[in-house]
């Protein structure tokens, strides 16, 4: 089988575009990320388009219309927050088996303000409040409170990491906010689901992101090797067996399945990782995750984010793109956004907040709904 | 519950029996014994296709993680707490912890709690209430 070589990449700077469609923000992404390779969308051979909210309305081919009609096959994906990295995988899936050599995957979404709804068909009984809540927040607030029953993680702790991802984001051009917020900011903020305040959700944001995968040989051929980017690993699992997940809905099991995989197919292990994308669209994530990706010992990670070991300068820097915390997390466009900010320093193009001599780095993405499962995406990439 | 009342139940596997109390109706695997509130196709821990018995679940668990909900959708009533609850009998239930103080400082984990029926303070479309589960301290074991 083909090694596969992501050689073209960009997203749009996040933000809120009520005055465009989906496939125009798609159609955005993918022309710079064409333009970033050096081709046309007529050297695409296929299409693997990420879109949650409009999953039946065939974004894909929509922008096509938009950029060009060439006839190609375009698969639409929804896979709850890995939905862009599920585009990706499958992009690569195709050009590892063989079927294509030179393919394009676009992420696009557009999303209203305030809270996400669980997805589903409404009941006539409304249970939220009644049996307990399925909204984001609070699922992502009973995985914080696991990891302080099982290793007394603090509020603080949780809080630090929101500072930090906004901190990074200051540096960070295509980011929806870059803004500092101070520790008493943070943990003063509304709560919202015990222990993460407003500050410690992820921003709801339009986004698009795009990149062009092609294998060794034709990457090779369009003379793309000195910008290429070695795809070492793609990954994806969905949640395990285990009684509590069915109850309330698992990312770690799911996230640390994952991990494991994506380390053995490339051969490497943690300490092999320069820095790491991963999925923060809760603070209280951001900690569980260190351990699920093997970056500390299980309960490390509330001293690991007190030593500042994941801020740029630190031991293993996560989520300098300012993270789905302050970038913001377009639900479609988040898991080829994350590859965009780990190709970007292994460019060495990062500017204020790049990584020195990042070679290797790391991108995870993890999403799920109450009652019905969760997914998990992680990608590791080499600059050859 | 109040005798002579006409509750629906809530969730489809809430039964309210004219002459004992509600209960949430399961299902147990007829291999490895695990028990699941939506009764699956065949069972996803050991993939039996033998058919599975109905239990009513245990009625009482310990608290494993929770959350105190201070914003929810529009409309409901906050705060409240969401409690991810252990069954004696190896299921785990989600449910609101009702009847204690919305704060971390009066929540502990691995507290007894025992789950309980009540009125949802929901109508269907025929005016009749919805009854509900929710989980209680359990006062009796702590």
């Amino acid at each position: 089988m083909t090694d596969v070589y992501l050689v073209g990449i960009d997203m749009i700077r996040f933000g809120r575009f009520p005055e465009k469609t989906v496939p125009q923000l798609a159609a955005e992404a993918a022309l710079m990320a064409l333009d970033d390779a050096g081709l046309t969308i007529a050297d695409m051979q296929a299409l693997y388009c990420g879109n949650l909210y409009e999953a039946n309305a065939m974004v894909g081919q929509r922008m096509l219309r938009m950029i060009g009609m060439t006839g190609i096959p375009v698969t639409n994906v929804a896979n709850a927050c890995a939905t862009g990295a599920t585009a990706f995988r499958e992009a690569w899936t195709a050009i590892r088996a063989g079927v294509h050599d030179v393919v394009l995957a676009v992420g696009a979404e557009q999303m209203g303000k305030g809270m996400l709804s669980g997805g589903g068909a409404p009941a006539a009984f409304n249970p939220e409040g009644a049996i307990g809540s399925t909204s984001p927040p609070s699922m992502f607030a009973l995985v914080g409170l696991e990891h302080q029953r099982l290793y007394g993680t603090t509020f603080e702790q949780f809080a630090k990491v929101s500072v930090k991802n906004h901190h990074h984001s200051t540096m960070n051009p295509k980011a929806m906010y870059q803004v500092e917020t101070p520790l008493e900011q943070v943990m003063g903020a509304e709560m919202i689901a015990y222990p993460n305040t407003k500050l410690m959700c992820s921003v709801n944001v339009d986004g698009s992101a795009a990149a062009v995968l092609a294998s060794e040989a034709a990457a090779k051929r369009l003379g793309l090797m000195d910008r290429a980017i070695k795809v070492r690993a793609s990954v994806m699992t969905s949640d395990p067996f285990d009684p509590r997940d069915l109850a309330a809905t698992d990312f770690n099991m799911v996230t640390r399945l994952a991990a494991d995989r994506a380390y053995e197919a490339a051969g490497l292990g943690p300490d092999d990782i320069d820095l790491i994308e991963l999925h923060d669209c809760f603070a209280t994530a951001e900690l569980v995750h260190y351990e699920n990706l093997g970056l500390c010992a299980p309960g490390e990670s509330g001293r690991m984010i007190d030593a500042g070991e994941t801020t740029l300068g630190g031991r293993i820097p996560v989520n300098m793109s300012g993270g789905l915390l302050s970038k913001g997390h377009p639900l479609g466009a988040t898991g080829i956004a994350n590859i965009y900010e780990i190709a970007t320093h292994l460019r060495g193009q990062a500017g204020a907040r790049q990584v020195e001599g990042a070679r290797i780095g790391l991108t995870h993405v993890c999403g799920g709904a109450q009652d019905m499962g969760s997914c998990c995406a992680i990608h590791i990439l080499e600059k050859v | 519950m109040e005798a002579g009342s006409n509750f629906v139940p809530a969730i489809p596997q809430l039964r309210i029996p004219a002459d004992a109390p509600p209960y949430l109706a399961g299902a147990r695997c007829a291999d490895c014994g695990q028990v699941y509130l939506a009764r699956p196709v065949a069972c996803p821990k050991c993939f039996s296709r033998r058919e599975m018995a109905e239990v009513a679940l245990a009625e009482r668990g310990k608290l494993y993680s929770y959350t105190i909900i201070h914003r929810s959708f529009p409309g409901v009533k906050v705060p409240f707490v969401m409690a991810v609850v252990d069954l004696d009998d190896g299921a785990t239930l989600r449910g609101t912890l009702a009847d204690i103080v919305p704060d971390p400082a009066a929540i502990r984990f691995d507290m007894p709690v025992r789950l309980t029926f009540r009125d949802s303070g929901q109508l269907d479309a025929a005016g009749q209430p919805y009854l509900s589960y929710i989980f209680v301290p359990d006062e009796e074991a702590a």
